[in-house]
């Protein structure tokens, strides 16, 4: 039985606390008992106790905090003659905590104006990862879109983003307050449909906005005949080279990882120990380390770079990356699907393969997603096997072949405008691939954990 | 199977009979071949360590171990190689990223886990996901053309305000401060902050609701029942999620390569340009290296795996047992 208590601010138990609203204590709300509830859900994150702390004479304070924080770090950069926004943010954010802290200690006690602190803190961290990330994916999405798209006027530009905008929020709208009607129970055919209808009108309109103004060049020409400060060239050489060395990875990779999850959890045989030891060490393993490795085995011994080789590398960091989700998965399927095929008189490759396996396919198809999104994305293990170049070479078995990251690596390092521009527009794809890669790893994901739970 | 004897009926109720399996040739086929993709990653860190130090012996045995370890010269004409003062500035930049970046992700779990509301929760693992996604070039991109200019400003305000602290000191006054330890250690702060969240937020969820719930029951405040329930609970998974993290950090490449100028001997002044890292020198070195150089790379390649490989197990290790605690 859980008792939940509404909280205020002001009945923490602490000597010194004022307690000035008492009217405002607010009765122990009693949840029905439940009855025979063999597993309680008292270890479920889903459903912490979570006491709303925040009366209005909290939001006060905070607010009140802010704004004098503004306030003087604006003074103190005017005073000082500070113009950098990073030292304006400093001393705000500063003022601000320290606000808080004395606000609050001010009005209730020492233990609440420590939790208030703390607070603030941890907002204040998780508004700094937001803040990065999101800073960080707009200042590629601005560094390189330029050069993905054709020269437009700016009119054209508000016309056509703004036509996306509008169809993106038609769909969310949609999706959303019939997604509400679905959940309360008063669905039809009509309200399951008519998202999908629309998601996928908004989606083609979307691309035939966008598609006509993608500049075509950038993704079907390679770098070799273009000069340095030459208008044009692309990446279509690395397209295919990140293209064929992602699938040897893959290829390799995913059945040995999955294989060695089934090792590890379904048949538990006697190298268990030492291989979940060793799996460790791999996802710890530095990723030039895995380059090195097979330049050491394979490359320096007259092989020569390939993009095979880069494969391999590939496939060394994406293992240990899927095994570990794969097996996560597998520890997720309920034991009693398992014993079910036993009883049946399945011998266990039959429960593994005809039970087992299908249960966890969505998570399975996460956990290679992961991999290849990681994968996709590393410079260091590919520069010392693949080594890069810039013609296109179809062939991934011998002679040096680009990729993606190799390709921005390459441009980088050239003291020239053109070329850096060229390598910040790459990145943008390379950031779209992932992100795509990681959400797509996501909703397949949690269909598939939906589907198993609600069996 | 036959009724066991059972002269206590009563004490081996509960007690399940053994299963007896007969594995069919279809069942050891299968268990063979799963065996084998398990062997596999075993043969494949066996082949590394194996191939990474024969192959860097000749170049180990031109320098002497000793000096390998310590020196800082890197002279492939004169067969010196020396990686001691990139191993100093590699755990510099290592420890300069968990400074920053240990706060930040120990916050954003317990901001996930403890404090964030419900619904958004599922969008921030994500995005604590996708932050660990990101290619770490484009974090070096990023640090190189976003990052550089503001933090060499907090570099100034370092040196000028905080230079009784040593490692702050600048050794001339007008040395640049770009491209340096400091810069390096943020960029890698915010890469490895990813992995610390996610491996301690999953420590920190196993901390036994009930237990919780007493402590905010008993009047505690939410900060007073984190800081007595759930991190002593979690310590030591935060510590190896920590210990993850360095891990990651030691090894990280090409965001290093990127916003530093590599230096060989030791630089324990984080602010002043030029640090280095050991995958930083076979990532620049590589290119044009021939003959023994390049068994010197991959001395150095061995030097950062076992420098890995012990901090990782370690890592797991802890992160491990306080799983099976929880």
């Amino acid at each position: 039985m859980t008792v939940e208590l509404e909280r205020t601010d002001t009945i923490w138990l602490d000597e010194s606390a004022v307690v000035p609203e008492v009217d405002e204590v607010v009765e122990p709300v009693v949840e029905p008992p439940v009855i025979d509830d063999p597993d309680p859900p008292a270890s479920d994150p889903d459903v912490p106790f979570r006491p709303s702390a925040l009366g209005p004479s909290d939001r006060l304070e905070f607010v009140l905090s802010a704004v004098s924080a503004l306030a003087f770090a604006w003074a103190l950069c005017l005073v000082m003659d500070w113009s950098a926004p990073l030292t304006f943010a400093i001393w705000a954010i500063i003022w601000f905590v320290t606000g808080t802290y004395v606000t609050a200690r001010a009005r209730t006690s020492k233990v609440v104006a420590m939790d208030r602190l703390v607070t603030t803190l941890i907002w204040l961290s998780g508004a700094f990862a937001v803040g990065v990330l999101g800073w960080m994916i707009v200042f590629v999405l601005i560094e390189g879109i330029g050069g993905l798209v054709d020269d437009l006027p700016t009119g054209e530009w508000v016309a056509r983003l703004g036509a996306v905008a509008l169809m993106v929020a038609v769909a969310v709208v949609v999706r959303w307050r019939l997604g509400r009607r679905e959940a309360a129970g008063t669905g039809t055919t009509l309200t399951r449909l008519l998202p999908r209808v629309v998601g996928a009108a908004c989606a083609v309109g979307a691309m035939l906005v966008i598609l006509p103004v993608i500049n075509t060049e950038f993704f079907t020409s390679d770098i070799a005949e273009v000069g340095p400060l030459d208008e044009g060239g692309g990446i279509y050489h690395a397209l295919i080279g990140t293209l064929e060395q992602i699938t040897i990875a893959t290829v390799i990779s995913v059945p040995i990882a999955i294989l060695t999850a089934i090792y590890l959890h379904e048949i538990k045989g006697r190298l268990a120990v030492p291989v979940r030891f060793i799996v460790d060490a791999m996802s710890g393993l530095p990723s030039i380390v895995a380059g090195l490795i097979v330049f050491t085995v394979w490359v320096n011994t007259g092989r020569g770079f390939s993009g095979a080789s880069a494969g391999v590398a590939l496939a060394i960091i994406m293992i240990p990356i899927v095994t570990r989700t794969a097996e996560e998965i597998l520890r997720t399927i309920d034991n009693g699907l398992r014993e079910s095929a036993l009883a049946l008189g399945a011998p266990q490759w039959r429960s593994v393969v005809q039970v087992v396996l299908p249960t966890a396919r969505a998570g399975l198809i996460t956990a290679s997603i992961l991999g290849v999104a990681r994968a996709i994305g590393e410079t260091a293990p590919v520069l010392l096997t693949a080594f890069g170049s810039a013609v296109t070479n179809y062939n991934p078995f011998s002679a040096p072949q680009s990729d993606l990251p190799l390709f921005i690596w390459g441009l980088l390092r050239e003291p020239n405008e053109a070329q850096i521009a060229r390598a910040w527009s790459a990145a943008v794809v390379l950031l779209l691939l992932v992100l795509v890669l990681v959400i797509t790893a996501r909703v397949i994901g949690e269909r598939g954990a939906r589907k198993r739970t609600g069996r | 199977m036959p009724d066991a004897p059972a002269p206590d009926g009563a004490v081996l109720e509960d007690v399940p009979r053994p299963i007896v399996q007969s594995r069919t040739f279809g069942d050891r086929v299968f268990r063979g071949i799963s065996a084998g993709a398990a062997a596999t990653c075993l043969l494949i860190m066996f082949t590394t360590g194996v191939f990474l130090t024969w192959k860097a012996f000749p170049a180990i045995s031109a320098t002497g171990p000793i000096d390998f370890l310590t020196g800082d010269t890197w002279q492939p004409d004169d067969e010196a190689f020396g990686v001691g003062g990139l191993l100093v500035n590699t755990i510099m930049i290592a420890l300069t990223a968990l400074v920053v970046g240990v706060p930040v992700a120990l916050g954003l779990a317990l901001f996930i886990n403890e404090y964030s509301p419900a619904k958004m929760r599922p969008f921030l693992t994500g995005g604590v996901d996708l932050l660990a996604a990101i290619p770490s070039l484009i974090f070096g991109m990023w640090g190189l053309f976003a990052l550089s200019e503001p933090l060499s400003g907090v570099a100034e305000w370092l040196a000028s305000h905080l230079n009784a602290i040593p490692i702050f000191r600048l050794t001339e006054p007008d040395v640049a401060l770009t491209r340096s330890t400091f810069i390096a250690g943020f960029v890698v702060a915010i890469m490895i902050t990813p992995v610390i969240t996610s491996v301690s937020r999953d420590v920190m969820a196993q901390v036994p609701r009930v237990q919780c719930e007493g402590a905010l029951g008993l009047g505690g405040s939410r900060w007073g029942m984190i800081r007595d329930v759930v991190l002593p609970f979690g310590k030591s998974g935060i510590v190896g999620s920590i210990l993850l993290g360095f891990g990651r950090a030691l090894g990280e490449t090409i965001a290093v390569v990127l916003v530093i100028d590599l230096v060989f001997q030791p630089n324990l002044n984080i602010l002043e340009q030029g640090s280095g890292s050991i995958s930083a020198l076979i990532a620049t070195k590589f290119g044009e290296a021939q003959g023994l150089e390049i068994n010197g790379l991959i001395a150095a390649g061995l030097a950062l795996f076992i420098m890995t490989l012990i901090v990782n197990l370690i890592a797991r290790a802890i992160v491990n047992r306080s799983k099976l605690a929880g």
